[in-house]
């Protein structure tokens, strides 16, 4: 097997499901910082129940992908990360305020509380804006234009309403009653501004990107593209008709919005994958140009393929420890 | 104002952001395992107590933790945003060391916080007992891993160069290499002293107020004799890494000890001021023949000076001074907990006022003292960033010093507001009266209010 060929592969895969881990883990978390303001006191202290014991872990996620950027691909890592200082460094602010907020608001004096709320929910703003910020440089293959500033803002605003979705569809596996109501209403106010900020960015992606519209629009291998706009429009369509329908949402099925969100994400990032592959940097560098010596990659291959597996089983049990409605979180 | 060296403020801002990160999990490395031991003697005693001080603890383990993850999570950006070149060149060394922590360390010790935290009464007593050691177990990993590739960049082994870019030959070589061991010893011990200095230091405002119960005194007693044990263990493993750093890095040595003329018989010059413009020490006090019989173990042996390594030595006056402030720190803790220990153990008396206010002014020593000793090793490294090989002026990203002032300025703000947050808070919750002494005050049938009970 030709190594040099396929570990550089293997990680551009590992780092792009980290960084899809992460989107839908975190976006719930990120989402439910967003949403914060529009709840009651009571309700905000459930809604930051329900993200307690998992946060930290899913913030992990993107370290990892950013760390495989910088193990696998250290030319790309150095040039990407020094090309994004500013929307990174926001992003960081960001994290490091949320961070901080979720722990002081419970431990801190009681008048403080909605400082930190609202500090909370301030610095996943800025996170989620920085996030979709840094993945419209990205895609425009770190552009300085004014289209390519445009373009990043379009998914600046984009990616904030997918993380409140995400948010309300957790908050409909999590909570009960009023709660779950509220969530619902956010669910059905945020779903279709999504939709359209989604349509958006899909039109203006080939637009902004020659190499991206090379790969689009030429046949007959676009028609394997196909099936990703088909089966996103078919999920979204279901969405809605789940969301604006609520019987099967009342019935049980109220894991159902996140599941869908979960294969939207997907198909995202496989599109995605397909639009950059096998480039690091579109329209630059490649990912075996850009890659790491290879004992280096297959010394870090053998940690990946042993420890990723692990996590993923480890993840899964904590996630069932602490699995059904929320209940207020105590240390005892 | 724009025309500082933007080279000299990447370097002050990453100083800004690892110093601020390095007070956190300094706490949490050592307190993890104080936890543990916390939980694993409730669950050998049965004694009440000890749960009732582990639901104290764990509460400022959060605290602490998470702004350790949030703080770090800037670092592993830091590095291609402030020094993409050290990526480029020895990405192929530093990359897998890092990737090991993240998918060793980090992932471990944030997934079984979550049950740590808040699992306790959804799991058995056994699987908490396990998480709380995933995640002590985890926050050491992280040591392990990224002290490691720290000690690499100090005393570089196991690579070979082609191009300017490091290429692999061992990873038994670099993973394990000189510096390594006295390192990773030097800081595992300096976290539990950090730890159990904190948490003397906050049982000690408790007592101060009368917040204090049983389980405070029994906590107290319990890091005294950790701390007198560890402290003066610190001095040695502490010499051992100085005699290691003699020999790799003898600059660096030469910076501690203010020696610019190589020659024997070298005093050791307890106070004084080093001056890289006359090169000279002004106003030294010494110890004659000390730092000879330090270094070389013979009262006439020879240190090598400053002067051997033109332009290539560190800042002097910032190594000096850091180290001792370092060993300061040091000996107060040994002072310290050996008078507590007296008090304590010899003439079995209750803390005096004393000992008491020492205590708690003593709770952020370690952190001065870890500060200090990273200091003495990382301004010691420079110019550069891999030892003798790769000069971090080499590495730096070309940002406009602009740029790099208005966001090392907005770091320094939040910094300083997370840490006053931080303190704050702590003082807030020693002042909340203990769930141990309510407990005992308690008519049956009474609820206790445990939303205003810390549970000490």
């Amino acid at each position: 097997m030709d190594l040099e060929f396929w570990l550089p592969l293997f990680f551009a895969s590992v780092m792009g499901l980290a960084l899809l881990i992460y989107v839908v883990l975190d976006g719930y978390d990120l989402g439910i910082g967003l949403l914060l303001p529009f709840a009651t006191d009571s309700d905000k202290d459930t809604m930051i129940a329900s993200i307690g014991p998992f946060w930290d872990a899913n913030e992990t996620w993107i370290v990892l992908g950013i760390g495989i950027l910088l193990i696998a691909f250290p030319q790309a890592h150095g040039q990407i990360l020094t090309a994004m200082y500013i929307p990174v460094t926001l992003m960081l602010m960001g994290l490091i305020l949320r961070g901080i907020a979720f722990d002081f608001r419970a431990k801190a004096v009681a008048r403080r509380k909605d400082m930190w709320n609202a500090i909370f929910a301030i610095g996943s703003l800025i996170t989620a804006v920085a996030q979709g910020w840094m993945l419209g440089t990205y895609i425009t293959g770190l552009g300085t234009s004014a289209v390519s500033f445009l373009f990043s803002v379009l998914i600046a605003i984009t990616l904030p309403a997918l993380y409140i979705l995400l948010g309300s569809a957790w908050l409909l596996i999590k909570t009960e009653d009023a709660l779950f109501d509220k969530a619902l209403r956010w669910a059905q106010k945020s779903i279709v501004p999504m939709g359209i900020a989604l349509l958006l960015v899909s039109v203006a992606t080939p637009l902004v990107s020659q190499t991206i519209a090379d790969k689009w629009f030429s046949f007959p291998e676009a028609l394997r593209l196909l099936p990703i706009p088909l089966l996103s429009s078919a999920i979204f369509a279901g969405l809605l008709w789940l969301l604006y329908d609520q019987k099967a949402i009342r019935a049980g099925k109220e894991w159902l919005l996140y599941a869908g969100l979960v294969i939207l994400c997907l198909l995202a990032a496989l599109g995605l994958a397909y639009s950059i592959l096998p480039d690091i940097i579109i329209g630059q560098l490649t990912i075996w140009e850009s890659a790491s010596s290879t004992s280096s990659l297959l010394f870090t291959f053998w940690g990946t393929a042993i420890v990723l597996p692990t996590i993923l089983v480890y993840t899964f049990f904590v996630y069932r420890i602490f699995s059904g409605k929320t209940t207020a979180l105590t240390y005892e | 104002m724009f025309d500082i060296d933007p080279f000299i403020l990447a370097r002050a801002q990453f100083a800004a952001n690892i110093s601020f990160h390095i007070l956190f999990p300094s706490i949490t490395m050592g307190l993890g395992w104080i936890l543990l031991f916390f939980r694993l003697r409730f669950t050998a005693t049965g004694d009440q107590h000890w749960e009732n001080a582990y639901h104290f603890w764990v509460k400022i383990f959060a605290l602490s933790f998470a702004i350790g993850v949030v703080s770090g999570i800037t670092m592993s950006f830091q590095f291609g945003t402030n020094w993409p070149g050290f990526m480029e060149q020895a990405g192929n060394i530093a990359g897998p060391l890092l990737g090991y922590e993240v998918l060793t360390a980090f992932f471990l010790e944030a997934t079984f916080l979550g049950v740590m935290l808040f699992g306790k009464n959804r799991v058995s007593n056994r699987t908490h007992l396990l998480a709380c050691a995933l995640v002590a177990v985890g926050t050491s990993l992280s040591a392990f891993w990224i002290l490691s590739l720290n000690s690499w960049m100090q005393t570089p082994t196991g690579y070979s160069l082609e191009d300017g870019v490091f290429y692999v030959d061992s990873w038994a070589a670099i993973i394990f290499n000189p510096s390594f061991p006295y390192r990773l010893a030097h800081m595992m011990t300096a976290t539990l002293l950090t730890a159990s200095f904190l948490v003397m230091g906050v049982s000690a405002w408790r007592m101060k107020r009368k917040v204090d119960g049983p389980a405070t005194t029994k906590v107290f007693k319990a890091m005294v004799v950790m701390a007198m044990i560890l402290a003066p263990l610190q001095v040695v493993i502490g010499d051992l890494h100085g005699l290691n750093t003699l020999e790799h890095q003898p600059a660096k040595i030469a910076a501690i000890e203010g020696v610019w003329e190589t020659h024997n018989a070298v005093p050791f010059t307890v106070f004084g001021f080093p001056d890289e413009t006359t090169r000279t020490t002004r106003f030294a006090l010494e110890i004659p023949f000390a730092a000879s019989w330090i270094l070389t173990g013979d009262l006439n042996g020879e240190v090598l000076g400053l002067n051997e390594f033109p332009d290539q030595h560190p800042p002097v006056a910032l190594v000096f001074w850091s180290f001792r402030i370092m060993v300061g720190m040091g000996l107060l803790m040994i002072l310290v907990s050996w008078w507590a220990g007296w008090e304590l153990f010899k003439r079995k008396q209750k803390p005096s006022t004393w000992l008491i206010n020492a205590a708690s002014w003593m709770a952020f020593s370690g952190w001065v003292a870890v500060l200090a000793g990273w200091y003495v090793t990382e301004i010691g490294r420079q110019p550069w960033i891999v030892y003798g090989l790769l000069s971090s002026a080499e590495v730096v990203a070309d940002h406009g010093s602009g740029i790099l002032l208005s966001t090392f300025t907005a770091y320094i703000a939040l910094y300083l507001f997370i840490l006053l947050s931080y303190v704050a808070t702590l003082r807030y919750m020693a002042t909340k009266p203990a769930a141990s002494l309510l407990d005992m005050a308690q008519v049956p049938g009474q609820v206790t209010d445990h939303r205003t009970v810390t549970g000490d």
